[in-house]
């Protein structure tokens, strides 16, 4: 059948390309809903830089993505069953000695390779995990979670073992859900958040501490740090972190920036400081995320975070969802319905 | 329930490139009408698809499902066409029917084999509005200007270009509305009305419009093909 793939050629120009897909050997899925990452909008609105640009457009963006099956070839999963899509695609050889989402020779949609802006997504079998009680608009976040996810999973095997008190450095959507994983996983951790604005920490209703970082006391201490903030952010939260953490601290580095950051690696080194790059995430990240999420009370926390644009069904709406997006500071999530 | 019908009778008169009907022709790597076929079958709602064709193409068309959708065959089913397109509908309801046995809640979606660009969401817009208004018919805001002529050489009217739509298919109803409609019509009428939702236009029911699309196109000459041929980035047949 002819599949609509709903491509980026330029910034802020969608256009669709036609291809011709096959009940073969790969899973087919019907996107249900979906959510826009900062990385779809620094596409979209052209804020990489040129090279960049020209080099991986023509694309489909978005990479957050859930669905319902429409043909499995393994009979695995019966057809209607919801499923999240994994973006991440390691090489045939893979063996698991690196991470699925480092490895070379991994591909990874809406960077270089089309995303899921399409009317329906061929994909490998492995690259779905199916879900059960999970509201489609919150299951359209997985990916989001399972990133945050891969970065405690990092932190429990890097980590040293005392774990009594966490920073996390940021007080946007990631910083969120960054702390409701961490309870999750880790519940004895005591969180303390530190942000910019008051109303934005007002929300980490659950965590045992709030600062903003400009009355951060003196005397503030904690074990090991998650960085939330990337962009402009990202000096300031790390010199801030460098600046409170213990000895051997381990500091999750998870903000992406497009500039260079100076970081102060004289007092890295005189901490014996452990500095973790922590991005993406691989299907034992996805499954974890899926077992969060289908507990309730994650669920209404995120909603929190979620504002829930109207249905997309052709390009214009592909173009107010961009917009609206750049005036809201949660995450974007609208029904695919092209 | 909720049946897919592809229309297929025609014999391709107006392409007249090969001997082969129009839908047959390879796009890409397939057939038209298995990329049409296909698309149909990506929708759930659908509880069957029908595909009406040429009486002397009833073999081919099952050999093409049982070669490319074994998958699928027992929800395909091939018939017989008539002699126009309604005759080719009727057909199909028949079919559906005798196999499924009359409802007032069936709905069929109707469409035409030679438009593989259809898009799922027109499918799943078309069920719902039949489901809600018992007729619906897929259009396009046209872009020419519409100009009406009685007799072919001088205009009687321009309409207002805002007003006018180009119709496509997906063309869906309630499968009792459109037999009553259709068994109201003498035999003059049913040679004149050959489209399906002009029959609910003229017996006064009202049909509902869902968007389609320029590129929902219907690949009927030689031009078409060429088109269509590029979009999918296939091998330009001249």
């Amino acid at each position: 059948m002819i599949n609509h793939i709903y491509q980026l050629i330029a910034a802020g120009t969608v256009s669709i390309k036609y291809e011709d897909i096959s009940f073969g050997n790969k899973v087919i899925v019907r996107p249900e809903y979906m959510a826009l990452c900062h990385a779809d909008q620094r596409y979209f609105s052209g804020q990489r830089d040129a090279a960049t640009m020209k080099k991986k457009l023509p694309m489909a963006l978005i990479h957050e993505c859930c669905g319902r099956v429409i043909y499995d070839p393994t009979g695995k999963l019966s057809v209607g069953q919801r499923v999240v899509l994994i973006p991440n695609t390691p090489p045939e050889n893979y063996k698991g000695e690196i991470y699925e989402n480092y490895v070379e020779g991994a591909t990874f949609r809406s960077s270089g390779y089309d995303g899921f802006m399409q009317e329906l997504v061929e994909i490998n079998a492995d690259r779905v995990v199916p879900f059960g009680d999970i509201d489609p608009k919150i299951a359209a976040i997985t990916e989001f979670v399972s990133v945050c996810v891969h970065a405690c999973r990092r932190f429990n095997a890097i980590a040293h073992s005392r774990q009594e008190h966490v920073g996390i450095w940021g007080d946007g959507s990631l910083a969120f859900t960054v702390a409701n994983v961490i309870k999750a996983m880790f519940p004895e951790i005591k969180i303390a958040v530190v942000g910019m604005q008051r109303q934005k920490l007002a929300q980490f209703s659950f965590v045992e501490e709030t600062y903003l970082s400009n009355e951060l006391p003196s005397d503030f201490k904690i074990d090991h740090a998650f960085e939330c903030c990337g962009g402009g952010g990202s000096y300031y939260a790390i010199e801030d972190i460098i600046a409170h953490i213990r000895p051997q601290g381990s500091l999750m580095l998870m903000g992406v920036s497009e500039h260079q950051v100076p970081i102060n690696t004289r007092m890295v080194l005189e901490k014996g400081m452990t500095l973790v790059g922590s991005s993406r995430s691989g299907r034992a990240d996805f499954e974890k995320a899926v077992e969060i999420l289908e507990k309730r009370d994650i669920q209404h926390r995120l909603r929190v975070i979620i504002f829930e644009d109207k249905p997309v069904k052709n390009i214009e709406d592909i173009y107010r969802v961009f917009q609206s997006d750049l005036a809201t500071p949660f995450k974007t999530v609208f029904k695919w319905e092209v | 329930m909720i049946f897919g019908a592809i229309l297929a009778g025609g014999i391709g008169s107006r392409m007249r490139i090969v001997d082969m009907p129009k839908q047959f022709m390879p796009l890409g790597d397939k057939p038209i009408i298995m990329h049409t076929l296909e698309k149909f079958l990506t929708c759930n709602q659908l509880d069957a698809t029908f595909v009406g064709v040429h009486p002397d193409w009833v073999g081919y068309m099952n050999d093409l499902v049982a070669k490319h959708l074994p998958h699928a065959k027992d929800n395909i089913f091939v018939v017989a066409g008539g002699n126009d397109r309604n005759g080719t509908i009727m057909n199909i309801i028949a079919a559906i029917e005798e196999k499924y046995g009359e409802n007032d809640e069936h709905i069929i979606v109707t469409h035409d084999s030679v438009r593989p660009f259809v898009s799922l969401r027109m499918i799943e817009e078309n069920i719902a509005a039949a489901k809600e208004y018992g007729a619906v018919d897929t259009v396009s805001p046209a872009i020419d200007t519409i100009v009406v002529s009685e007799n072919g050489e001088f205009i009687t009217d321009i309409p207002e270009r805002t007003k006018m739509y180009q119709g496509q298919t997906p063309q869906s109803f309630k499968i009792t509305l459109l037999k009553e409609l259709y068994a109201s019509l003498s035999e003059d009428e049913k040679k004149i009305l050959t489209d399906a939702c002009k029959i609910c236009a003229v017996r006064n029911h009202p049909v509902f419009l869902v968007n389609g699309s320029v590129t929902n196109m219907k690949i009927t000459t030689p031009g078409d093909y060429k088109i269509a041929e590029a979009m999918v980035g296939g091998n330009l047949i001249d």
